[in-house]
């Protein structure tokens, strides 16, 4: 079957700093793939190109199988028009470390705002699909709160029901857990679980090794703007193959 | 001074009065309303603007503010006449509180959005709004939500600087009030009458400016 995602010789960098260093990365309908590695090594920056937030400098990214953000022209590299960008990143959903919700709109709206300003449906038709997604992320009876009435757990969960309405191809999850407080991180987790379960493609940066074991079906591991190994999850954790990973292993809480 | 005589005068002079308050709201209304449409583009200019359209609106921006109201009235007063445009007191009057309120909402508006979280942006890009829908549905009113009690403040400076007008003859309600006065000689009560009126004015802008934020923080689910 062909990728949702292909990454192909990734290269990123913020003035003389090479964050990114060759990344060549595919992603199957259904996988879920987990990005660890310690910080600094290019993990959120990998993540945030994919959604076009950041621009890069060479390589390409495809989503099924449709290069995104950059296109040729008399044999130059130009970057697409702010439109075609615009639905370029509606293909991908993307969840934030800092949620990022909108604090001017209750939790329905947020969720409304997509599907109605970009997919285009009606006030009716958005409001359909943003209750069945509150509701997938066991926060429909919260609809009319507002952000700031709610904890960091649900804040996040809206949020990713608020990507998730955007029907993407991939969706992609930044450390979503690591602003949250310790008795919170489990019912984001479950949500995510819950999607990974009903056949979602998606990629995760994650610092919850004991999650990405349980929830992925292949682990990446980067390391200084490189993918140092990648492998399902039995392989990396159990048998790196790589002295970094283990080193990188044995700082985490990750118990063997 | 008895007070019958003053009544008396103040009831002659009814019409005088009501032409003049009615001149001062007429072009504090006009200034505000004109200003804050001038001055919310002048914030989004200087927030998103390419570096030559931000230099344009920096430059608008500093000169005005640096300068004294009064100076701008006499400026767009005398200097179109320079250049044979011909603008009457009232014309100019207004363009020149116009441009001041202009470049005072201009950075409140630059202020408000900037204090806006970078995670907003983000977050709407990625779900695949454009700018332009980012900034409508977005920015923009957690901006003016930020934004209103200093624009409050704005608004009656600049009914304030509409006295600054009886230099150049507008007759508002100062003009109208001192030729009352020069016909009456009854200083005191008349000046103490329109610093009550003036005090009304900016007390309802006030008002309307702590309104406007109630009902927008209601909306936005926010306390003010």
């Amino acid at each position: 079957m062909s990728s949702v995602l292909q990454i192909k010789n990734l290269h990123k960098r913020f003035g003389q700093l090479e964050v990114l260093k060759g990344i060549d990365l595919d992603v199957a309908p259904g996988e879920v793939v987990s990005i660890i590695g310690s910080s600094g090594s290019g993990k959120t920056t990998l993540l945030r190109c994919i959604n076009l937030l950041e621009e890069f400098e060479q390589g390409e990214i495809l989503i099924d199988g449709k290069a995104i953000g950059y296109r040729m022209r008399d044999g130059r590299r130009i970057r697409e028009r702010e439109a075609v960008v615009a639905k370029h990143r509606a293909m991908t959903g993307m969840a934030f470390q800092s949620f990022n919700l909108f604090p001017h709109m209750t939790a329905l709206r947020n969720v409304m705002l997509g599907p109605m300003k970009v997919l285009n449906l009606s006030r009716e038709e958005a409001e359909v699909l943003a209750e069945k997604w509150l509701d997938r992320v066991g926060l429909l009876e919260r609809k009319h709160h507002h952000p700031s009435q709610l904890s960091g757990g649900q804040q996040q969960r809206v949020a990713i029901a608020r990507a998730i309405a955007m029907n993407p191809k991939l969706m992609l999850f930044d450390e979503v857990t690591s602003a949250l407080d310790p008795e919170l991180v489990a019912e984001v987790l479950n949500t995510i679980r819950n999607l990974a379960e009903s056949g979602m493609t998606m990629v995760l940066v994650t610092h919850e090794m004991r999650f990405a074991h349980d929830v992925s079906s292949r682990i990446v591991f980067m390391n200084q703007g490189q993918i140092e190994e990648q492998g399902p999850p039995s392989e990396l954790f159990y048998n790196s193959r790589s002295q970094r990973l283990s080193e990188f292993l044995g700082r985490t809480a990750f118990k063997r | 001074m008895n007070l019958a005589h003053v009544l008396l005068e103040i009831w002659l002079a009814r019409f005088d009065i009501l032409f003049g308050l009615g001149l001062t709201i007429l072009v504090s209304f006009t200034a505000i309303v004109a200003g804050t449409i001038l001055g919310i583009s002048v914030g989004v200019a200087l927030t998103y603007g390419a570096w030559p359209v931000r230099f344009i609106a920096r430059v608008y921006v500093d000169i005005l503010r640096g300068t004294p109201v009064l100076v701008l009235i006499l400026a767009s007063f005398y200097i179109p006449s320079v250049a044979h445009i011909n603008l009457n007191a009232l014309e100019a009057g207004i363009i020149a509180l116009t441009l001041f309120c202009g470049s005072h909402v201009g950075e409140v508006i630059r202020g408000a959005l900037q204090s806006i979280p970078k995670g907003q942006m983000e977050a709407a890009k990625s779900i695949g709004l454009t700018f332009r829908k980012t900034f409508v549905y977005v920015l923009m009113p957690q901006a003016i939500r930020q934004a209103i009690p200093t624009w409050t403040n704005a608004a009656v400076e600049i009914a304030k600087a509409t006295t600054l007008l009886s230099i150049i003859g507008v007759p508002e309600l100062i003009l109208t009030t001192q030729q009352i006065i020069g016909r009456t000689f009854l200083s005191l009560p008349f000046y103490l009458m329109i610093a009550i009126l003036y005090f009304l004015i900016d007390f309802a802008i006030e008002r309307a400016g702590r309104y406007i934020d109630m009902r927008v923080s209601a909306a936005q689910g926010t306390v003010p």
